[in-house]
């Protein structure tokens, strides 16, 4: 292994740790959750990142196998981190907008904001209240089929 | 064997994944709401992927990246899971 590529490894080694810790920092820190969620979706993502880019440059360098475990994980955190970020806030919206655990610090304690358009917000309904009803079945007449 | 700089950084990065994971704990722990302990909880898996592999680059090894990778997939799942238990009071419906 060259100098080089141990600075580089070092560099994102350090990088990534530190990126961590900022992230769980202001986990514990801020003041509410819809802050809260902000430390762990980016600053945690981007230090995991790159602690993995550090280990998919370190063991080819060291005469290992280049695998893509790594970059699947890696994909994989970058997709996956919005949408349970996007969850967490849902069933957060939809718990204190109902007066559940109510956190003061939020600001909705006391019920949601009017959605804009005047309809309600969609954290309750699932894919099955979005579509018409269905009319009712044509009666056959009897005697038919 | 590793260089010095190597070593240093890769001391530093198991301290702050550390660091890291108490301050989740701690907000596990005190967390006023619910969506603040499945966020924690969240958290507290990604930073055990990075432990995971901080450690195989410290110890040369590539043995426990199928258990890092399958901790990222069980991670998501159960904060979905968890979610949509706080939204409808079910999993699957």
């Amino acid at each position: 292994m060259t100098f080089a590529v141990e600075i580089l490894v070092a560099f994102l080694l350090v990088l990534g740790g530190a990126f961590i810790l900022i992230g769980s920092w202001g986990l514990a820190r801020l003041p509410s959750l819809m802050t809260r969620l902000h430390g762990p979706t980016k600053a945690t993502t981007l230090g995991v990142g790159g602690c993995l880019i550090a280990s998919m440059i370190y063991f080819p360098a060291t005469g290992g196998a280049w695998s893509a475990h790594e970059l699947l994980i890696t994909i994989f955190l970058l997709l996956t981190a919005p949408i349970s970020a996007n969850m967490i806030a849902k069933s957060h919206l939809h718990r204190q907008g109902h007066g559940i655990d109510p956190n003061p610090a939020d600001g909705i304690a006391t019920g949601l904001p009017p959605a804009p358009g005047g309809a309600d917000w969609a954290t309750f309904h699932g894919a099955a209240d979005d579509e018409a009803p269905l009319p009712a079945p044509a009666r056959r007449p009897p005697g038919q089929g | 064997m590793n260089g010095p700089i190597l070593t240093a950084a890769l001391t530093f990065a198991l301290a702050c994944v550390s660091g890291a994971i108490l301050l989740n704990l701690f907000r596990l722990v005190r967390g006023p709401t619910s969506g603040d302990r499945i966020l924690a909880v969240d958290t507290l898996t990604i930073n055990a992927i990075a432990l995971i592999v901080v450690f195989g680059v410290a110890w040369k090894t590539q043995t426990y990246f199928e258990a890092a990778l399958l901790l990222a997939m069980v991670a998501f799942v159960g904060t979905v899971a968890y979610c949509k238990f706080l939204l409808r009071g079910d999993i699957v419906e």
